[in-house]
């Protein structure tokens, strides 16, 4: 017994890089597994399974370690955590259950079968985030660059089905340098089982990708598959092909950086979501981002304790809105004053910036953002604001959060650039996004709603369930130089004219007396409004014709 | 069509409407504190209508006086006021023009146009725009409408600085040596400077405050003095007449309160003291001074009345003296409106200034006599600005959080013109509120300002409360030893932001941890949606923490969660009981903290935001960013790496939104240390940006007469070590 334990906690300070850590695993819950293993084997075991013992704690000290302790400096060097010092940061501590830890890759060409490294380059497994189960897999930069042998990707699939059968998110921690080249095929093969995976558990469980290194290649479409790719700055890239190939093809000259860094897919190509400063940060954001998530299509929304009275009035937003009505504001401003504690977890902020979306609470209660942004390009909706958008509607429709859309918004934006990049394809896709949307809709014109915009905006026409306008709401084809200049083309002056649309037109009684709107609500009272309306549509029940699956323009 | 709309909806949908929420705003500030005089609540015959030519705070200060009067309000504005305060609170308001002054709040054609359309019988003026113009007294006075303020003739004596110097001179007030006429340009005012002996003080004849002052020790200075002046005082006064007089070392600003009627009666009130200035704006006001005995202030109080009674002065008005140590006092000028800081006169007198003020311009004669007139504890008043502290800058931006503190009884005062949501513009003066609390002793006064400094939450623009809040509570300060060079004595670097003290180090490390594990507590908790393994989980009652203060090294807390709600915080070895009054994520931190050895104490701090990993909590009325790392992040942040910053020591940014005036240099010069690289103007004020040392221009990116934002690069520069390398 006192031998058996000596050995223990000598293994266990061996696989130790920092504080009091048990080679079983981490925290309480693990220490006590490895008692009671260790007092059975002294009380009855023959000295064969005491060596077993010993052996698997060696193995477990190995797999802690990875790559090696001269690669973890070279990972830390570079401002870089290890696999597992991420999920530590991850999880609640000590929550962390890891399998696989033993798996080795099979590969026996090119001297592969003397090349082998416990965990064969991935930590997998599940643990909680306040509580929550979520499983995780973590690639290891340390060991052979993080690439992807067959049965790392075996490690990973594993934990996927497991997700998808218990209902719990997986999140990726991706870092690594591509496919597994001395496995050829195999490695090819285990992409694709990932990949397969994705996709059957888009819509069923959330999927996230934390790029926290390199990821290039065939390896960039599962993050590209999951509903959401984060990145950190500075250390992590995400492209298809590398700066040398791009050279070699097009003789552009760029760096990694450039190409593929996270400002770029968080300003430029819209696949990222959000950039973190480096690896600390991002875990810890990340930890709130998860805390609004369903665990699955088939769990409730999240609802969390609030101190941020639900009658709360706001007097301010009764004047948020500029009397000018060409005059700008903010809408985050309209949103933090709305939601619990003005808290607003906003996604790709730094994309498409004339439409918002995020998440909020609402009486404790995740509810999804999405607003015209008056402050860029007047709101209007383009290309990349509508794509944008759509995905994000689509995602809280698949996991039954509610939608809350903020309308602003003066129409589709003009040009050559914007048809001919196909504003009509990719405009439709939020306005399918909004008709399919079967989840809980309330929306608040807070001043113009022209035109097609209107519609798509989750109008009442798309199924909204409360559509709300606030007094200063303008809800029309077009605002009224526009109108004017067609109605009365042949009259001279058209002050008068003018004048008349805007008493018709630019406010919203014309649509409430249509039934378009429910109500017209004070701006104060409709933090009050959206909470009851969410209560109340808790029960609601609606459903899409039965179909193998539509066909949104993609 | 929207007007109609919004009252409909005001008066069926909201229990809260926007009137009940001005109702109880004036409830809020009404006086009960008129025990000592005039408690009658018969106000005599006065008008039936009055215009209040102002904005902000001081047009809604009137018009709660008129209410309590019974006299209809009427309010003016421009364009970028429409949505403000005092024109929802007016019982009418008349659009006046566009946002700048000159074309509304100082357009008397249209301001006298809304007189006529409101058929307003008075007007009072507030303070600053049109208060001190015998102009628009005199276009009143044609159309027969009542101006609530002194008349023409002694306005125009007394509001030119150089015609009331000479009529002090003849009512025998003590006054200072200096030049008493119009200065025609720089080599002119060199000369005059020079016969007076620098130091010396040059500012606009026309106007009030501080606005367009400066002080010349040299010749140079003179010259810029001059320059910047002068076209100060012609955008803000639309006159550029100057002033050049001696400079008095170390003195007080205490300055008396008059208040006269038609009927050549006058009577002094208790001085007040207004040492405590930045740029000679005044920044913290007390009533009465430390510094003067009741002969000092009877002497006082007699020049005055008799200036006053030489030129027929009715109507509130005010004369400034500045007093030496030894209480010799000098007569400065003398303001013939109503001062920006009469609430604290009012504290301890228990008078409202406006109610008599109307009633005088109504004809009344005064309802008290001299011998009536005492002095009730004692009043601060706090300007509250939106302006960087440490760099006198000033900020605009929406008020996104604003709550004023309350304080017990009568204990505060905020007069403000602003609600959460107003606007701070690049077009008015930052003035955000006059904070005054009242007390019993100086100090009890002085305990209520510290107490509602600490309480008032701001967010949206940056704002002096971190100045205020430290010079209130600074050892000087508190032991009365003021001088107006009180800040650049006491601040000669500038103003950093609180330091902190042991104690206050300890109160914000503990509130910062307390903060973290509260907000772990609720992020454990799931009403619904949690999953199975969140079923029955125990709920953490220990951390283990690092807390680091800015950039100071994080140091080991461990906090305990005690049964009663409190917590066993040990921060490095030193242990603490917290327990706080803190609704989650509200802006107000309330703790308690006990030591082991039973001492107890508390701190209000404001939580203002939570970080990736830490809070930005402000104490003492600073704000600070607390970093609170797990054991584990701390023990891995080592290895993040810092993120490179942009190299700001070659680029001059604009201190602040607002426009270029000029910009005297262009690409290629060089430039010695100090040198003038360009002036940038917002919200009246100039800013005269120089070189920070020897250098060459290698890029100018503005021009003059273009606007620019907040910390936008102006210039690019090298410094002399990077230019000899390049050569």
């Amino acid at each position: 017994m006192h031998l058996n334990m000596a050995t223990i906690s000598r293994a266990s300070l061996r696989a130790t890089q920092y504080g009091a850590r048990n080679l079983f695993g981490v925290g309480r819950a693990t220490v006590m597994q490895a008692r009671t293993l260790a007092t059975a084997a002294a009380a009855t075991v023959t000295s064969g399974e005491t060596a077993m013992i010993r052996k698997m704690e060696e193995k477990r000290a190995e797999a802690r370690l990875g790559g090696g302790q001269k690669r973890i400096d070279t990972q830390h060097a570079k401002g870089k955590l290890t696999a597992r010092e991420r999920i530590d940061l991850l999880l609640d501590n000590g929550s962390f259950r890891e399998y696989d830890t033993f798996v080795e890759h099979q590969c026996v060409d090119f001297g592969m079968e003397k090349q082998k490294i416990t965990g064969d380059g991935v930590v997998t497994g599940h643990g909680t985030i306040n509580g929550r189960l979520v499983y995780v897999f973590s690639q290891d930069f340390t060991a052979f660059g993080g690439s992807l042998s067959k049965m790392h990707a075996q490690k990973i699939c594993k934990i996927m089905d497991q997700a998808l059968m218990v209902g719990a998110p997986v999140i990726g921690l991706n870092d690594s340098g591509g496919a597994r080249i001395q496995e050829g095929v195999d490695s090819l093969g285990g992409y694709a089982d990932i990949f397969q995976r994705n996709v059957l558990a888009s819509g069923v469980v959330p999927q996230i990708s934390l790029i926290m290194g390199p990821c290039a290649g065939g390896a960039v479409y599962s993050p590209a598959l999951t509903d959401f790719t984060f990145m950190v700055r500075d250390t992590s890239y995400l492209f298809v092909t590398g700066p040398e190939v791009v050279k070699a093809v097009t003789n552009e000259n760029v760096t990694q950086e450039e190409l593929g860094g996270a400002k770029p897919h968080t300003t430029k190509s819209g696949v990222a979501h959000l950039a973190f400063d480096n690896d600390i940060e991002a875990l810890s954001r990340l930890r709130e981002f998860v805390d609004f998530l369903p665990l699955s299509n088939r769990h409730d929304v999240p609802v969390r304790p609030t101190e941020d009275n639900i009658n709360r009035a706001d007097a301010a937003l009764d004047t948020i809105i500029p009397v000018d009505s060409s005059k700008a504001y903010d809408m985050k401003d309209v949103i933090g004053r709305i939601v619990d504690d003005g808290t607003f977890y906003e996604i790709m902020p730094d994309f498409a910036k004339n439409i918002v979306i995020g998440f909020a609470r609402m009486g404790g209660q995740t509810v999804s953002i999405i607003a015209n942004q008056p402050l860029v390009s007047s709101g209007v909706l383009d290309i990349n604001a509508s794509v944008k958008a759509a995905r994000w509607v689509r995602f809280c429709d698949a996991f039954n959060i509610p939608l809350l859309t903020f309308v602003d918004v003066p129409g589709f934006l003009p040009g050559t650039a914007q048809e001919h990049g196909g504003i009509i394809r990719n405009g439709a896709k939020l306005l399918y996004a909004y008709a399919e949307a079967t989840v809980p809709k309330i929306t608040i014109i807070t001043r113009k709603a022209y035109g097609g915009a209107y519609d798509v905006m989750s109008s009442k026409h798309l199924r909204g369930d409360l559509n709300y306008s606030w007094p200063s709401g303008e809800i029309a084809v077009m605002g009224a130089k526009g109108a004017v200049e067609i109605i009365f083309r042949n009259v001279k002056d058209k002050t008068q004219a003018e004048a008349e649309y805007v008493a018709k037109f630019a406010n919203p009684l014309p649509a409430a007396q249509r039934g378009f709107l429910d109500d017209v609500i004070l701006p104060s009272t409709t933090r009050r409004r959206i909470v009851e309306d969410l209560k109340m549509l808790k029960t609601k029940q609606r459903e899409n014709p039965k179909k193998k699956h539509g066909n949104i323009p993609l | 069509m929207l007007g109609q709309l919004r009252s409909h909806l005001q008066h069926t949908l909201s229990p809260s409407t926007p009137r009940a929420l001005w109702a109880q705003c004036t409830l809020h500030s009404r006086r009960t504190s008129m025990r000592a005089l005039a408690t009658s609540t018969d106000y005599g015959k006065t008008f039936d209508k009055i215009l209040i030519a102002n904005r902000g705070e001081i047009a809604c200060r009137v018009i709660k006086t008129a209410r309590k009067m019974g006299i209809k309000t009427v309010a003016i504005y421009s364009d970028a006021d429409a949505n403000s305060l005092h024109v929802r609170m007016a019982d009418e308001a008349v659009h006046v023009g566009p946002p700048a002054t000159s074309k509304s709040y100082l357009n008397i054609p249209n301001i006298i146009g809304a007189i006529k359309q409101t058929g307003a019988q008075a007007v009072h003026p507030g303070y600053g725009f049109l208060s001190e113009n015998s102009h628009f007294v005199h276009a009143l006075d044609e159309i027969g409408c009542t101006f609530i303020g002194p008349n023409e003739k002694a306005m125009a004596a007394m509001g030119d600085k150089i015609q009331s110097k000479i009529f002090a001179h003849e009512a025998r007030v003590s006054t200072i040596p200096g030049f008493n006429g119009v200065v025609q340009n720089a080599d002119h005012a060199v000369e005059i400077a020079k016969s007076i002996g620098y130091p010396v003080m040059i500012k606009a004849s026309a106007g009030g405050g501080g606005k367009g002052m400066r002080i010349a020790w040299n010749d140079q200075e003179a010259r810029d003095a001059f320059k910047i002046s002068s076209s100060e005082a012609l955008s803000s006064f639309g006159d550029d007449r100057l002033l050049v007089e001696k400079f008095v070392e170390h003195p007080r600003h205490i300055e008396i309160q008059l208040i006269g009627d038609k009927h050549g009666n006058v009577i002094y009130l208790p001085e007040r003291e207004c040492s405590i200035q930045r740029r000679n704006q005044k920044v913290i006001e007390e009533a009465p001074s430390v510094h003067i005995d009741q002969a000092t202030r009877k002497a006082m109080g007699e020049q005055a009345v008799a200036l006053a009674k030489a030129v027929g002065y009715y109507s509130a008005g005010t004369c400034e003296f500045l007093v030496d140590p030894k209480r010799n006092f000098y007569f400065l000028e003398m303001n013939t409106r109503l001062q920006v800081e009469h609430p604290i006169t009012e504290y301890i007198t228990g008078l409202d200034l406006v109610e008599q003020m109307i009633r005088v311009a109504a004809g009344q004669q005064l309802g008290f006599k001299q011998s009536d007139v005492k002095i009730n504890g004692w009043a601060f008043e706090s300007r509250v600005y939106a302006e960087d502290p440490e760099k006198y800058l000033p900020s605009i931006g929406t008020l996104n959080k604003y709550i004023e503190p309350k304080g017990k009884g009568d204990e505060v005062r905020c007069d403000s013109g602003i609600i959460e949501g107003s606007e701070i513009s690049i077009y008015y003066d930052p003035l955000i509120c006059k904070l005054c609390t009242h007390g019993a002793t100086r100090d009890e006064a002085m305990k209520n300002m510290e107490k509602a400094l600490d309480e008032y939450v701001i967010k949206g623009v940056t704002h002096n409360i971190p100045l205020l809040r430290d010079v209130i509570s600074h050892p000087r300060f508190v032991q009365g030893k003021l001088s107006t060079a009180f800040l650049a004595e006491e601040y000669p670097k500038g103003f950093k932001g609180h330091r902190l003290t042991e104690q206050t180090r300890e109160e914000l490390v503990a509130a910062a941890a307390l903060a973290h594990a509260k907000r772990d507590l609720r992020n454990r908790t799931w009403v619904s949606g949690g999953g199975p393994l969140t079923e029955g989980a125990p709920q953490r009652d220990q951390w283990d923490l690092f807390v680091g203060v800015g950039a100071d090294a994080p140091v080991p807390v461990t906090l305990k969660r005690n049964g009663d709600g409190s917590f066993l915080v040990d921060i490095d070895g030193k242990p603490v009981t917290i327990s706080a009054d803190w609704p989650l994520e509200s802006p107000i931190l309330r703790a308690a903290l006990k030591t082991p050895e039973g001492t107890s104490r508390t701190a209000t701090l404001q939580y203002l935001e939570s970080h990736p990993l830490g809070y930005k909590l402000a104490h003492h009325g600073t704000k600070f960013d607390v970093v609170v790392h797990t054991a584990l992040q701390n023990a891995l942040s080592k290895h993040m790496k810092e993120k490179p910053k942009l190299d700001l020591t070659r680029m001059i940014l604009a201190p602040m939104p607002g426009s270029v005036v000029s910009v005297a240099v262009k690409e290629g010069d060089t430039v010695a240390e100090g040198a003038e690289l360009a002036v940038v103007e917002a919200m009246k004020m100039q800013n005269v940006l120089r070189a920070p040392r020897v250098g060459k221009i290698s890029k100018v990116f503005v021009q003059a007469g273009q606007s620019v934002a907040g910390d936008e690069v102006m210039i690019e520069f090298f410094g002399e070590e990077e230019v000899k390398k390049a050569a």
